[in-house]
């Protein structure tokens, strides 16, 4: 590890980035996310990387297409509205299996919505957001180091699914400054693409020209195309589901599952109830998508759990998973709040104990 | 005596799924060729539209992308980027060009993007089955403009090559036409200049291609060319609208 530095979280994601060896960015300006691009506009020259502000943010998705398609390491950061604009490339990037990187600073809605910390994009994340059958491999930070470090696990991710992978931030860890350590080194080497990215057959002494598509007229190639994506999405579940278990030792009554922000203050509210010697154990997905299903499954399982509640800033998103993995052996509640207030420790408290 | 007259080996060996008299086979021809004049095949890359050309790829034998509809300009713009030294161009149609894909267009060129575009103008949306395009003439009868096109309604027709000259920062914008060999010659050694200003590292460099769709004009080949040259000539005037030598000060020609 390198030397610990107090950062935003925006330009400690535009570093991270560097880091793990991605050269290449394009973005286009929204609330809370444009520290990103401000920090990469004079960070990707010294690097003697590429620096694009596009004309929106529907360009800068196929700006992504793209240079991805051509073999290269490329990735951009835009916030919920913006993610929007973007989703018909994401489709168009899942369906082509081309891999890169997305960033969602995510800020609250529908519509223009606010630009305070919000959770209301799981849906968009994890189920779609774009047409067709589809997924994204999601994560989400905890805190800025998490962001830092999930940044710079992205790119090898992406790579070995050739599959957008999309970090679910909030204005929150975009905008707060926290200390941030990087890995040294991580800059992880090219991979061998000469094998489907349009780079030119010259430089990969070919004669067979490399298509990247998404078109597939006859229904069997589509067919056959959408069930290499599936394998894809159930090799995600066996091999990349990141969790983390908290306070899950004890003969907890109540399983609280919450992640990136609210995650935090569910975790001060867990500390807090414990000296009171009430046990309240939580599972955090890292991942959103793949979610941690069996983790959940188990952990609601338990035979000192009598509740389970999904808290989150939203009206109700991530419960729809937690109750698909709980199989009806707990109840499910939800809490949430929108609009950018974030519950504190004591609400999350006094949710929790009244369960 | 040798060999005069040969298919490009840039040009693949699949038939087209073009409908008789389209002069989609002949611009293809037209690119084909010049790639292998210039002998850029193997660090060529295509960028294919939404439209009747959607397939491009399947009859040249260089790298291609197909890009969603009206976005070539920024998918060929993230290749370009990352990869100065590849060879890239669009192709696209008004449809997709001069329509939905207005903004990308725009912006690639005012930025002066390293890279080239052949826009076919054939005033219809051909692979959706003859709709009314931003190209389409007054009058003009498609399956959404029943009654011919409504200029009080809809506005007149685009004018992409005269629209894009307007802009500072492009190095080559021309306007030709397909329809007839003395108009083909001319247009290849238009799309030539085009992709020598591209090799040269000038910025943004733009063709313009008259086209016909008899299929959705509902003429044969022989009416389709004539009233081409009669309506759409008049109207799309060609010519070069804009020259790296036409530019002043030079500061963006290079």
């Amino acid at each position: 590890m390198g030397k610990k530095v107090l950062m935003k979280g925006n330009e400690a994601i535009g570093e991270a980035a560097i880091r793990a060896g991605c050269l290449n960015y394009f973005a286009y300006p929204i609330t809370p996310q444009s520290e990103v691009a401000e920090y990469l506009s004079h960070r990707m020259p010294e690097v003697g990387g590429v620096f694009l502000q596009a004309e929106s943010e529907v360009a800068v998705a196929y700006m992504i297409y793209g240079a991805a398609g051509a073999g290269a390491r490329v990735f951009t950061t835009s916030s919920s509205p913006g993610i929007s604009l973007m989703s018909e490339g994401l489709s168009y990037i899942a369906g082509a299996q081309l891999p890169a990187v997305f960033v969602n600073i995510v800020r609250g809605g529908p519509g223009l919505g606010g630009i305070l910390p919000s959770q209301g994009d799981y849906f968009q994340a994890t189920k779609g957001g774009g047409h067709g059958d589809y997924h994204l491999l999601v994560m989400a930070p905890e805190s800025v180091q998490e962001a830092a470090d999930m940044m710079m696990r992205a790119f090898p991710l992406a790579e070995k699914y050739r599959n957008p992978v999309i970090i679910l931030g909030d204005g929150l860890i975009g905008q707060m400054m926290e200390p941030v350590e990087f890995h040294d080194h991580l800059r992880t080497d090219p991979v061998n693409n000469n094998h489907w990215a349009t780079n030119g057959m010259q430089f990969r002494n070919s004669s067979k020209p490399n298509i990247v598509k998404s078109l597939f007229l006859d229904p069997d190639e589509l067919n056959e195309n959408n069930l290499i994506l599936k394998a894809k999405y159930e090799r995600m579940k066996k091999e990349d589901i990141l969790f983390e278990p908290y306070n899950m030792d004890g003969p907890y009554q109540k399983l609280i599952v919450s992640y990136g922000t609210m995650s935090r203050v569910c975790k001060t509210a867990i500390d807090n109830l414990k000296v009171k010697g009430i046990e309240v154990g939580m599972i955090r997905p890292q991942t959103l998508f793949p979610f941690p299903e069996t983790a959940v499954f188990e952990a609601a399982a338990k035979e000192s759990c009598k509740a389970v509640i999904s808290i989150e800033l939203s009206m109700g998103q991530m419960v729809e998973d937690v109750q698909r993995c709980v199989q009806g052996l707990r109840p499910v509640h939800w809490y949430g709040e929108c609009g950018g207030n974030v519950p504190t420790p004591e609400k999350v408290m006094d949710v929790v104990t009244s369960l | 005596m040798g060999k005069t007259y040969q298919k490009p080996e840039a040009l693949s060996d699949q038939h087209t799924h073009y409908c008789p008299g389209c002069t989609h086979g002949v611009i293809h021809r037209l690119i084909a060729e010049i790639i292998d004049e210039l002998d850029i095949r193997g660090r060529c890359v295509g960028v294919a539209p939404v439209g009747c050309a959607v397939l491009a790829y399947n009859y040249f034998v260089f790298d291609f992308q197909e890009a969603a509809h009206g976005r070539a300009p920024a998918v060929a713009t993230g290749i370009k980027r990352v990869r100065p030294d590849l060879f890239v161009f669009t192709y696209q149609g008004d449809g997709d060009l001069a329509s939905i894909g207005m903004g990308e267009i725009i912006h690639a060129a005012n930025r002066g993007e390293k890279f080239t575009s052949i826009f076919v103008n054939n005033a219809i949306y051909g692979m959706t089955g003859g709709q009314m395009a931003p190209t389409t003439m007054p009058g003009q009868h498609t399956t959404t403009s029943p009654f011919g096109r409504d200029v009080e309604d809809v506005g007149m027709p685009l004018k992409m090559a005269e629209l894009l000259a307007a802009l500072q920062t492009p190095a080559y914008i021309t306007r030709q036409a397909v329809i007839k060999p003395k108009y083909i010659v001319k247009a290849k050694k238009a799309i030539k200049k085009a992709f020598t200003y591209q090799l040269e590292k000038r910025c943004f460099s733009f063709v313009e291609l008259i086209s016909t769709c008899p299929t959705n004009w509902a003429m044969t080949p022989n009416e389709s060319v004539k009233w081409a040259e009669d309506t759409l000539l008049s109207y799309y005037e060609l010519g070069e609208y804009k020259t790296p030598e036409s530019l002043s000060g030079g500061a963006n020609a290079k």
